[in-house]
């Protein structure tokens, strides 16, 4: 039963990397960039939370959408003020410093408003626990709840994506950015869309994060958001499947990794299945292979 | 008064200066070319008129309104579509979702069904393959797709770039047959080629065009009998 136990944990684990995943790969597939400060919306989303909770009182449900929204108008903003200016920039450089620039920036302002001492999540699930088999599988309610989401946003994102307008403006600016301002497709309201979608998203991963491992600082989101973003490049960097699927097993490895190898090398093992995947594959399990058009 | 007006254009890459000064103009209802060899500056002409590239100087007057100053994207629904270069189809989406994304600013929706209906009437290729990947089409139903694609947002001018490149000699003719029925429904055409005989032999007027700066410009007829544009693009 250990072995069951393990993979649903991973699951569990691989779940929320998915979730982040989804915004990394998303605003790469559409803006062509790597947003490394997404795993730091996903702290301000959870210190959001325990605020709302503790300080304002909130309800959980309310604080939550709070969370989501700000979250939102968060990551609209970190487009528009620093990423916008340099759409046009010769370099992808000048991008990625100024994404790891604002990195820093969230974790500083975190630290100033909050500071470094680590806050005690607050329970905002409440879900039984799942006793099976007689006692010999049990399943956290937070778990179900994480797997359950993740499978609602895959799906909801899927749907979007293919079933309406904005979602095939999305896609057709991740194809062809100009062929798309041709057939009247706003670039920029796409990509702050985009952000939109992913900011939101980070909100819910802090959220389900905190719950399964509740300790919050203000680095809480740059590990997981570095192992999400090895979760988008291993699943094929611009793929929804791909930042689903390599989420998981992401997660799964991590946990394995920790449990029949040794926890100390559980990171390192993850990142050496991500080398050697993309030795075999460069981009990705279910990356696009890039045809050159003549 | 021309349906489309350039005055002095003149468009950089960084330092290097691409248009130097043009300008030319086309009436409604005409097929005007542009033609020159490659790297004379038809692409980047293009794309300044549909705001992908901004002039560093000049006006684009269409219908009476400023272009430069409009996004790229704004300009389809003012009544102009572009086929880009090289098709730029969607790859990843089918032929008709590629239709479908020609008809995306319009707002009359229950005719757009009408617009695809005439399209697949044009092209009887692409109704066949509406369900196919448009990536995994040959170069020439791209073509087609493309300029499907375009007529779909219901233009009243559209700017070809170069829709013979790269098809064999049959598939030159049909498109440029197409063209021209495009042209005798009533949509004035833009057609930048290298093919010059080709377009020339369509055309009411043309431009010559030599690295950003026209050489040249008169009657296509009287372009088609010139002595030096014979010897230079013509290859006679
Ligand atoms: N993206 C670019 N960056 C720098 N120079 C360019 C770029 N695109 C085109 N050029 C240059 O501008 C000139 C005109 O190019 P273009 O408009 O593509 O010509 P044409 O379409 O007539 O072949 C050429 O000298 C070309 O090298
Ligand atoms: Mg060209």
């Amino acid at each position: 039963m250990s072995f069951i136990s393990y993979l649903k944990d991973g699951i569990s684990l691989g779940s929320i990397y998915a979730i982040i995943a989804l915004g990394y790969t998303m605003v790469y597939g559409i803006a062509k960039m790597l947003n490394f400060a997404h795993g730091d919306v996903i702290m301000v989303g959870a210190f959001v939370i325990l605020a709302a909770i503790t300080k304002a009182g909130l309800s959980p449900l309310l604080s939550i959408i709070l969370a989501v929204v700000l979250c939102t108008v968060l990551g609209i903003t970190i487009e528009m003020v620093a990423y916008r200016p340099l759409r046009k920039a010769s370099s992808n450089l000048a991008v990625l410093i100024t994404a790891i620039g604002v990195s820093y920036l969230l974790q500083n302002v975190a630290l100033l408003v909050f500071g470094a001492d680590a806050k005690s999540f607050v329970t905002v699930i409440n879900v039984p626990t799942l006793v099976l088999f007689d006692g010999q599988l049990t399943i956290k309610g937070i778990t179900i709840v994480t797997i359950a989401a993740c499978i609602i946003i895959m799906c909801g994102l899927t749907l979007f994506v293919n079933k309406t307008k904005p979602g095939h403006a999305m896609k057709a600016v991740s194809e062809d950015r100009d062929a798309a301002q041709l057939m009247g497709v706003n670039v920029n309201s796409t990509i702050s869309l985009t952000f939109a979608i992913g900011s939101g998203l980070a909100a819910i991963a802090g959220l389900l994060l905190c719950s399964a491992y509740p300790t919050l600082t203000p680095y809480t989101g740059a590990m997981p958001g570095i192992k999400a973003f090895v979760a988008a490049v291993f699943g094929g960097i611009g793929s929804i499947p791909g930042a689903m699927i390599g989420g998981i097993l992401l997660g799964v490895i991590e946990i394995f990794g920790k449990a029949y190898i040794s926890s100390q090398v559980a990171d390192a093992i993850v990142f050496a299945v991500l080398i050697i995947v993309l030795l075999v594959k460069p981009t990705g399990l279910f990356g696009k292979n890039v045809q050159e058009k003549v | 008064m021309a349906m489309l007006e350039i005055k002095d254009l003149e468009v950089f890459y960084g330092v290097i200066q691409a248009i130097k000064g043009i300008s030319f103009k086309v009436n409604e209802g005409e097929v005007v070319a542009l033609i020159g060899a490659n790297g004379a500056g038809k692409t980047t002409i293009l794309q300044t008129i549909t705001g992908l590239l901004s002039p560093k100087k000049g006006n684009i007057i269409f219908e009476g309104q400023e272009l430069t100053k409009i996004p790229a994207h704004k300009i389809v629904s003012l009544g102009m579509a572009h086929v880009p270069e090289g098709r730029r189809v969607f790859a990843q989406f089918t032929v008709y979702q590629n239709l479908l994304m020609g008809a995306y600013t319009r707002k009359d929706k229950n005719e757009i069904e009408a617009s695809l209906a005439a399209v697949y009437k044009r092209f009887p290729r692409l109704e066949e393959r509406k369900n196919q990947i448009a990536g995994t089409l040959s170069g020439g139903e791209q073509q087609m797709l493309a300029m499907g694609r375009a007529l779909m947002s219901k233009p009243r001018i559209i700017l070809m770039d170069e829709p013979s490149m790269g098809l064999s000699p049959i598939l030159v003719n049909e498109i440029f047959d197409i063209i021209q029925s495009v042209s005798a429904s009533g949509t004035t055409v833009l057609l930048v080629e290298q093919n010059a005989k080709k377009a020339l032999s369509i055309a009411d007027r043309a431009y010559v065009l030599e690295t950003g700066k026209i050489v040249q410009e008169g009657k296509a007829e009287a372009l088609l009998n010139d002595d030096s544009i014979k010897k230079a693009y013509l290859g006679e």
